[in-house]
């Protein structure tokens, strides 16, 4: 399968900012010549990083939807909705579509990258050739919906400020868009920790 | 990268080498980020776990309004706890709610807790709970002084009117019905209202009803131990020598009725009353006030004669002042003397007595009997105690029982250990008066107004007549008198007037007589003198001593030095 020589088997280092290609020299630090930033021959501890990010931010993924995210008030009538209760109740008064949107981004997209980065990892750990190019699609489809994930997060801090009536109506945020702002921007840090082109290190290579 | 990339060709000698570059960086630190994650996590299921109360269960007819995770359970406003879940009974009567307090609010779970739902209210004592009707309603709580475990509660239908630990006392009113009393009616103390009726309950003799009153700190000072409570519900409108006079604590309680309070007139025990004492609640204000009338006793009395108008409830009176009331009559027949007779039964509040009664009681004491109400009548029977029936009021024939001393009353007998006391009766005055009444009638009868009437109609016939008489001649010839003696009258004004020639002659007459007068001392002095002259006669020489005569008219008359 990998007929392609990787730069390693050439003693070359691309830098990972300005895209140098550099003689790979045995040096404890190096730095690309030209930008400055670190040379790596791979991200350094990539996939310890990514493990430790990715189990936080599942962690604080736990309270994030266990926690109300927002307080919705309108006429003495306080409501708390948790992540979930909000899609639950989007879908029972009739926005179906909405409903989907808020799922999809605020369950469908964090569980996904959970999975996907989580399968990354192992398969990593494992230096298995398995599926090595469908990995390095998800790897890049998980840093696009990373941007998209912060949905919720934007809702909240839209509506509490935008929604100030006083007694007529009022959105306060409560702790839980705080746990899952967490988890996504750690999700997002792991998955930037996480150096796509281990994938291809694999046990025939070495 | 692609299957068909060109195979690697050698790298290139003029590619750039890298640089050496310093840089510290433990990687290990990383596991931090996941540390504090869980640190926080494992912080959040601490304080879940510690924020989580006792679950509870409250009962409730229905559960209208109420929203599982949503209602809150609140104590003076605070949130303890929220309605987690809501099912029916098993027995499908009533709305079992199961609320998760909060960890603070342990001690509701206690054997002394109430719930109840406020809703919005509207009574006549104003308008409640109006701010659930935006938010909905939420269970109200109160926490007793219990320590005993409990979980399973029934909720209250309507809220408790007093919350536990309120400032103030709670007490017991004794009445004979609730007239227009109800739960939430004002207590009024000098027509300011300090308290209210908390709850009633019918006794359980049935006889009575007790109502319970919450008077709020600090006002609950002023209820003493001799206070007394009265209904002020409605209007007292009463007619009396100083005119009507309408009475109303406010216009609440016309509506809806109402208890007043005020410690009696004089002295009085005033020392605060503990909290739960008992107290009668009079029917008005007047009657609230009287001293009290303790025990009431039932006496009986035995009338030979018709007591037309003696009604019940009418007073029994000893010495004037009002002792009881009539409450019985009824019709008896005596074999032996064949007659019919009267008995009536009257209660008698010995304590109306007032210091006559302790005194008689001391008496009794001293006597060593106790308080022995058959020997002390016996002894006053002796001295000629006896139940008479008075007429109150002439002109209705209203009577009334009076218990006085009949003097030189013939003995009878009377049985101190009887029950009820039948206290001796004397036909009394009424039928004294009615004889009297008769005979007066009799004697008025007799007396010939005929004759009478014809004898001053003669005379005044006469009478007549000799007016005639006087009218004709007499007047006339007196009316001729009249007028000579006004003549003459007038004769006798002008002689007398100034001018007239009687005045003058007058004048002239009394010079004469002073020239007289004064012509005799000039002799007499001479004569004093010269005493010889008596004899011999008057000298010649001239005596310088003689005064000139003065002019008769300038002189004063008389009077003047010599």
């Amino acid at each position: 399968m990998s007929a392609v020589s990787r730069a390693e088997d050439l003693n070359l280092i691309g830098c990972g900012v300005c895209g140098l290609v550099c003689r790979a020299k045995p040096l404890a630090d190096a730095a690309c010549p030209r930008c400055g930033s670190g040379l790596r021959r791979r991200k350094p501890r990539s996939v310890i990083r990514s493990w430790s990010l990715l189990v936080a931010a599942f962690i604080f993924y736990i309270p994030a939807n266990l926690l109300p995210i927002m307080r919705t008030g309108s006429l003495g009538d306080v409501d708390d909705n948790t992540i979930l209760s909000g899609v639950v109740e989007l879908w029972q008064k009739g926005s179906q579509e909405l409903a989907v949107i808020v799922f999809t981004a605020s369950i469908v997209v964090p569980m996904l990258k959970f999975l996907v980065l989580g399968t990354l990892l192992v398969c990593v750990h494992r230096k298995t050739r398995w599926a090595q190019r469908q990995r390095a699609k998800l790897y890049r489809l998980v840093e696009l919906i990373g941007h998209w994930s912060m949905l919720d997060v934007f809702v909240v801090a839209l509506l509490t400020a935008l929604v100030r009536f006083s007694v007529l109506s009022s959105v306060e945020p409560l702790p839980g868009v705080i746990y899952f702002c967490l988890t996504v921007i750690l999700t997002m840090f792991a998955a930037m920790s996480f150096d796509p082109r281990l994938t291809w290190d694999c046990k025939g290579n070495e | 990268m692609t299957d068909e990339s060109p195979p690697p060709a050698a790298p290139r000698e003029d590619l750039p080498e890298p640089v050496a570059r310093r840089r510290s960086f433990s990687a290990s630190l990383i596991w931090l980020v996941p540390a504090i994650a869980a640190l926080v996590g494992a912080w959040l299921v601490i304080r879940a776990t510690l924020d989580t109360g006792p679950a509870i269960s409250i009962s409730f007819q229905t559960a209208e309004g109420l929203e599982a995770g949503k209602t809150p359970v609140k104590y003076k406003s605070v949130v303890i706890g929220v309605v987690h879940d809501i099912r029916l009974s098993g027995d499908r009567k009533h709305v079992l709610v199961t609320v998760n307090l909060q960890k603070t609010a342990e001690n509701f779970a206690t054997a002394g807790s109430r719930f109840w739902v406020v809703r919005p209210r509207i009574d006549l004592n104003g308008v409640s709970g109006v701010d659930t009707l935006l938010s909905g309603p939420f269970i109200g709580a109160d926490v007793g002084d219990s320590d005993d475990e409990k979980r399973d509660f029934v909720g209250l239908e309507t809220p408790p009117s007093v919350i536990h630990g309120t400032p103030g006392k709670s007490f017991k009113l004794h009445s004979r019905d609730l007239s227009s009393l109800d739960v939430g009616s004002p207590v009024y103390y000098r027509r300011i209202q300090v308290g209210r009726v908390t709850s009633y309950q019918l006794d359980a003799d049935g006889k009575g009803v007790s109502v319970y009153v919450f008077i709020d700190g600090p006002n609950d000072q002023f209820v003493s131990r001799s206070t007394r409570f009265w209904n002020a519900s409605g209007v007292d409108v009463s007619l009396g020598a100083n005119g009507l006079k309408v009475k109303t604590q406010s216009l609440a309680t016309v509506i809806a009725g109402g208890v007043a309070f005020q410690d009696p007139p004089g002295p009085h025990d005033s020392t605060p009353a503990q909290a739960d004492s008992e107290y009668e609640l009079f029917g008005a204000m007047a009657t609230a006030m009287l001293p009290p009338d303790g025990e009431p006793t039932y006496v009986r009395m035995r009338f030979d004669q018709s007591l037309r108008g003696l009604a019940l409830d009418a007073p029994v009176e000893f010495f004037g002042v009002d002792v009881g009331r009539v409450v019985s009559m009824t019709l008896d027949y005596d074999e032996h003397s064949q007659q019919f007779a009267v008995v009536v039964g009257a209660v008698v509040y010995r304590q109306r007595l007032g210091r006559a009664h302790t005194k008689l009681e001391e008496i009794s004491a001293k006597r060593g009997k106790g308080d022995d109400i058959g020997t002390t009548m016996a002894g006053l029977v002796a001295h000629g105690l006896r139940a008479e029936a008075r007429s109150g009021n002439l002109l209705t024939g209203q009577l009334y029982i009076s218990i006085d001393f009949v003097r030189n009353a013939p003995k009878v007998a009377f049985d101190p250990l009887a029950k009820p006391l039948e206290i001796p009766t004397s036909a009394g005055s009424l039928s004294e008066l009615q004889e009297r009444v008769e005979s007066i009638v009799a004697k008025v009868d007799r007396i010939p107004f005929d004759q009478m009437a014809t004898h001053l109609d003669e005379t005044v016939k006469g009478l007549t007549t000799t007016l005639k008489q006087l009218n004709g001649e007499v007047l006339p010839q007196f009316k001729g008198t009249l007028l000579s003696a006004n003549k003459t009258l007038n004769n006798a004004n002008d002689a007398l007037s100034t001018g007239s020639p009687l005045q003058q002659n007058l004048g002239l007459t009394l010079d004469e007589l002073r020239r007289t007068a004064r012509s005799l001392r000039v002799f007499s002095d001479y004569l004093s003198r010269h005493p010889e002259a008596l004899i011999r006669g008057r000298r010649a020489d001239a005596d310088p001593i003689s005064e000139p005569v003065p002019p008769p008219a300038v002189s004063p008359p008389s009077g003047n030095p010599p």
